[in-house]
Order: structure tokens, then sequence, then C-alpha cells
């Protein structure tokens, strides 16, 4: 994983170009920073002092602004997400690292063409699946649960958990496997004994990527969760930003908190999450 | 292809295999021989392809079957529709449906040369590796962390005809100046202006007749741009990753021969670095590309359907015409047609990659 670099000891600017690069980029982190500016800013405002006009300007005095609102509206919809992507999450990682490993170590007649089969899974798009994939959860009673929408991301998480497994795992010699052959382990052995205690690194990498993914999912929880004590967060913050009885202090506020969790990853586990980026682009 | 990580594990394998080498030794050697392990591995794997065949295959099949069917009300009627695709002939005569078409090809074109373009520039400014590396990378690659309802609640305020954009357009005095050359003041409506820029319809028209009668203009929608924009901000960073990725990638020694050879620094870039890149041009522009097909979040909340349509896609008319207007064969058209222009782009992708190995 030394592709990208990390920790790299930067260059001061000696040249008059160099200051130019660096004020090109200072200029792209303004823009890049904008957004996220302008909804801390809104989001600490009090109602009273959202007006259209001074949408720039800071707030003038420090209170919790819409926050306290938004926190009370959306918390019940924060827990809802965190039931379903830490759960999803979990389940499909286990059982995407077992494929990834088959589908690395154990091929067998046929074995690419299924791999093929299940990778084309992961850029379908969802909308094209939906009418059958209501009808199945109804029949099975899961329409309209969270486990249901727990299911259906474990089962659409599997060709992209898969493949990220599959490409860890095929880095690992095959002289390893065959070593423990050679000791008289077995398929599963050689799993459990000689793959899981390498693979943690590729479980950070899928665990953050797929509970990214979860978190941020929009279609598949306004699909299958109608009733809105159930739906997660992305859900209710897109019927806050829609309801005109809601402040837009409130609302920012609401995108805040909601962007938090993948956020805060994003800050803390940097280094994993773009190696899960770069992992998932179906590179051998 | 071996990483110098992969040599790394190699070298600590032996000591590993040592350790764990007792408990299998020992006991439980005669009772795995009941399945050798070759029959294993696929049986182990089936409930995994099972369920995709059923969740991918099988469900579009259905999905397919019901565009060709007679469900368009509330009431499930599976029976196939005579003619048969008459459902397809109606939704490409809907002049909302050309404008779909129309605002998906010109999003990804658009969205696609931005955040390729851009992406590509910031990788190679970050390539001199100047003071504060760390610090642009991760602040641009930080909103594809972010969920798309947050991207477009955000951009949505910020493109506000009334507010955002438009009060930096006045502070700035950008209006003065035009005034003081005798233009009208700037004011633009962003996402409510329904006008068409670089319409083509009459030069087309001229080719093919048939588009003179068309109802919908076949150009940029202006209320599509700020889309771009938000679509950019929070995707330019993924390209950028990627091209970063695919810097390291492109040997040191590769450059400096160039530089022996006479070549200043911009050439050693345009000439050696850059051609180097196209690899993972191809990558990045295909997996956005099918992300761009497939959008949906980002519009739904940020615009919604637009003024005329303005910045309807297909995502956003399967859902509405499906689960709004339970106008289920039309909407399942609607989706398979996606499905397909995915395919277009993804299928020889995933050919060319996966045979290689």
């Amino acid at each position: 994983m030394s592709i990208f670099p990390f920790g790299i000891r930067a260059a001061l600017p000696t040249k008059p170009r160099d200051f130019l690069v660096l004020a090109f980029l200072v200029l792209c982190l303004v823009f890049f920073l904008m957004p996220v500016y302008v909804m801390v800013v809104t989001g600490l405002k009090e109602a009273t002092s959202v007006s259209l006009s001074s949408m720039w300007n800071l707030p003038t005095r420090l209170s919790g602004g819409g926050f306290m609102e938004a926190f009370q509206r959306l918390r019940p919809n924060m827990g809802n997400s965190l039931l379903i992507a830490v759960p999803a999450t979990v389940l499909s990682a286990c059982w995407g690292s077992v494929n990834g490993y088959l589908f690395a170590k154990w091929k067998f007649r046929g074995s690419n063409i299924l791999f093929a089969l299940l990778v084309f899974g992961m850029f379908i798009p969802y909308q094209s699946i939906l009418i059958p994939l209501i009808q199945f959860l109804e029949m099975l009673k899961l329409y309209g649960t969270i486990p249901g929408l727990i299911v259906v991301h474990v089962i659409y998480g599997l060709p992209i958990v898969s493949l990220i497994f599959r490409n860890y795992f095929a880095n690992i010699p095959d002289e390893m496997v065959e070593a423990a052959r050679i000791d008289g382990a077995g398929l599963v052995r050689i799993f459990t004994n000689v793959m899981l205690p390498l693979s943690l690194p590729a479980f950070v990498v899928v665990a953050i990527f797929q509970f990214t993914n979860i978190w941020n999912d929009f279609l598949f929880g306004v699909i299958i969760l109608p009733n809105p004590q159930s739906q997660p967060v992305t859900v209710a913050l897109n019927n806050l930003s829609g309801s005109f009885s809601v402040d837009w202090n409130v609302v920012m506020a609401g995108a805040i908190t909601a962007a938090l969790p993948t956020a805060l990853v994003y800050i803390f586990l940097g280094r994993f999450f773009i190696r899960g980026l770069l992992a998932g682009s179906v590179k051998g | 292809m071996k990483s110098p990580t992969a040599r790394s594990t190699n070298a600590n394998a032996p000591e590993r295999v040592v350790e764990n080498r007792l408990p299998w030794t020992r006991e439980k050697l005669p009772r795995q021989r009941r399945f050798s392990n070759r029959t294993l591995s696929p049986i182990i794997l089936s409930p995994a392809m099972i369920l995709i065949v059923i969740f991918v295959y099988v469900f579009i099949a259905i999905t397919v079957w019901v565009s060709l069917s007679n469900w368009g009300t509330l009431k499930i009627d599976m029976s196939i529709r005579q003619p048969l695709g008459a459902t397809y002939g109606q939704m490409f005569m809907m002049p909302r449906w050309h404008a779909n078409l129309r605002n998906v090809f010109i999003f990804t074109a658009l969205f696609l040369t931005f955040s390729l373009a851009f992406g590509l520039l910031l990788a190679l400014l970050l390539d001199r590796k100047l003071i504060g590396y760390t610090i642009f990378r991760n602040v641009f690659l930080f909103p594809y962390a972010l969920s798309f309802i947050v991207t477009g609640i955000a951009w949505r305020w910020i493109f506000n005809p009334e507010t955002g954009i438009n009060i930096l357009i006045d502070t700035f005095g950008l209006n003065k100046l035009i005034q003081a050359f005798g233009g009208p003041p700037l004011h633009p409506g962003w996402t409510t202006d329904p006008t068409v820029l670089f319409s083509l319809n009459s030069w087309l028209g001229a080719l093919f007749p048939p588009i003179k009668s068309m109802s919908i203009q076949l150009g940029i929608p202006v209320a599509l741009i700020p889309v771009v924009i938000a679509a950019a901000w929070q995707l330019t960073g993924f390209a950028m990753s990627m091209y970063i990725a695919g810097l390291a990638t492109v040997p040191q020694e590769l450059r400096e021969a160039a530089r022996i050879d006479g070549a200043n620094e911009f050439q050693v870039y345009t000439k050696v670095v850059i051609p180097q890149l196209h690899p993972v041009t191809v990558s990045t522009a295909i997996i956005l590309g099918h992300v761009s097909l497939k959008i949906f979040d980002l519009i739904f909340a940020m615009t919604g359907v637009g003024p005329g349509f303005a910045t309807d896609v297909p995502g956003i008319f399967v859902f509405e015409q499906t689960f709004k207007a339970t106008r289920y064969n039309l909407g399942a058209a609607a989706s398979v047609v996606m499905l397909l222009l995915v395919c277009l782009i993804i299928v020889p992708y995933l050919w060319r990659n996966l045979r290689k190995r």
C-alpha cells in the first residue's frame, strides 16, 4: 500500500512558480471549504437572524443556533442509521472475506465467470431491481422493517466487499497456502489460521468503506422504509429540508449532524478510507 | 504484480506457519477428507452466488417483464402489453423523457470533464509535494465522505438566486463593472432558470428534419450547471486520489531520463508523465461515468425535476413514475434503459479487467 504517500516530507516553496502553485491550491482550498463554511455559519445562527442577505456573515452572537432543534428531530433517525449500518457492515465484511478468499486462492472451473457475475452487481442502477425487491421483501414480511434494509445492504454490498477481499488475498503469496497444505491444513483451516490473522487491514478498509456507503445511502432507505419512525438519517434530513415550516438554520445544522459520523471516520481513519476507495476500482 | 508489501509478508511467512502448525497437525486430520478442497470452494460460495443471481439477475429479468406488461396502475397485471414494447414506444414519445436523456448526457459530459481535468490538475500540483500537501489533499477528498443529500442541501442554499453566489457577485462589484460597460446587472436564476444554452435544434434540424418538431431544446440547461458544480465538488477528490495513486507508479527514473534528454519540467509532465496516466483516466472516467448515469440523490435533494424538467434525469423519472404515479411498467422501462446505458460502459470495462487475470 505504498502507492498512496503518507507522512512525506513536504518541501518549502523556493521558486516563484512554487508560490503560484501554492496560491492556486489555497484558492481551491477556499472553494472546497465554502459549503462547509456556509453550513456551519448558517447552522450556528438563530432562526431570527438567518436572512437571505446576510448569508455569508458570521453569526453575531454565540448560541446553539439550529443544532438543538436539528438534533432533537434527527436523533431517532441517527439511531436507525447506526442500527442499519453497523450490523450490515459487519455481516457483509465477514461474508465477503470468505468469498474473496475462495475467489483468490481456491479457483475452480468457471470461478472467474462467477466472479465477473458477482462484480457486475455493484454497478447496476438499483432502480432496475426495486419493484421485484419490494415484492420479494413483502413476501418474506421484511418490507418496511430495519432488518429488511439490513438484508438488502448486505446482499448488494457483497460484490464490492468480495472484490476488495479478493484483491487483498491475491497479494498474499500462494506459497503460504501451499506450506499450510503440506502441513495438512484444509481450505477452512487455511482461512481461519493463516488468512484471517493477516487480513485485519482489509477488514478495516472494508468496514470503513461499507459503513460510509450504507450511512450515506438514500434510495434503498426511502423505498424500503416508508414509515418515518424507522427511516435512516439521510431520508429524514431530506424530509426536513423539504418541509417549509423548518428554518434554514435547522436544516443546515441537520446536514452537519447527519454528515458527522462519516466525516469523523474520514478525519480519523482517512488513510484506510483512501485505500478502500482505490481498492474498489476493479484493479488486479 | 508484486508490491514491496507483498514481499515483506512473504519474508515473515515461515514464522507464522510454524506458530500455527500445532493445532491442525495433531487432531482432526481424518475428518476433513469428507469433501475435497476443490469441491468445497464452490459449495461455500454457492449461498452468496444464489442470492446474487436472484437479487441481481432474476430481479432484472422481472423488471424487464414488468416493463413489457400491462401493469400501469396499483393493481398488479403481469400480462404482456400488445404490441410488444408499447410502453417503450410511449416513453420515447414523451417530451419529458427527451429532456431526461438530454440532461443525463449533458450532465455526464460536463461532470466528467470538470472532475477529471481538475482532479488531474490538483494531483499534478500536489505532486510537487510543497508545504501543506497533506492538508490540501485531505480537504480536497473530504466531500467524498459526505452523502449526496448533504451536498445537495448545502449547494441548494448556495445557488439560491436570492442569496448565496448572487450576493458574492454584488459584493465583489462584478455587477458595477458590468453596468459601467453598459450591460444589464447579472442576476442569474441558477437552479430556477429554465433557459437552455447553445441550443442546436435549428442546426440539427437542417440535417434531421424530425428534430425541428421536438418540443425540447437540445443544449445545456442553465439549471443543470449548479448541479454539475456540486457533483464535481463532491467527486473531484476521487479523481485526484486515483491520479495521485497513478503518479506514484510512474518511475522516477523515467522522469530523470527525460530530464537528462533535455526535457524541461513542463515537457516531463506533458510528454512523459501524463501519457503514462492514460489507464487511470480510463478507469476513473468509467467509475465516475457510471455514477453520473445513475445520478439520483444529489438532484433529488438539490433541485428536483427543475423548471421545465431542466434538471430531471432518468433516476428521478423512474422514482416518480414507479412510486408516486404507480405507473410500474413505465418506471420499469425507464430503469431498463438506465441499466443498458450503464452496461454500455461497464461490461467492456469488466471484460477487459477480469479477462487479464
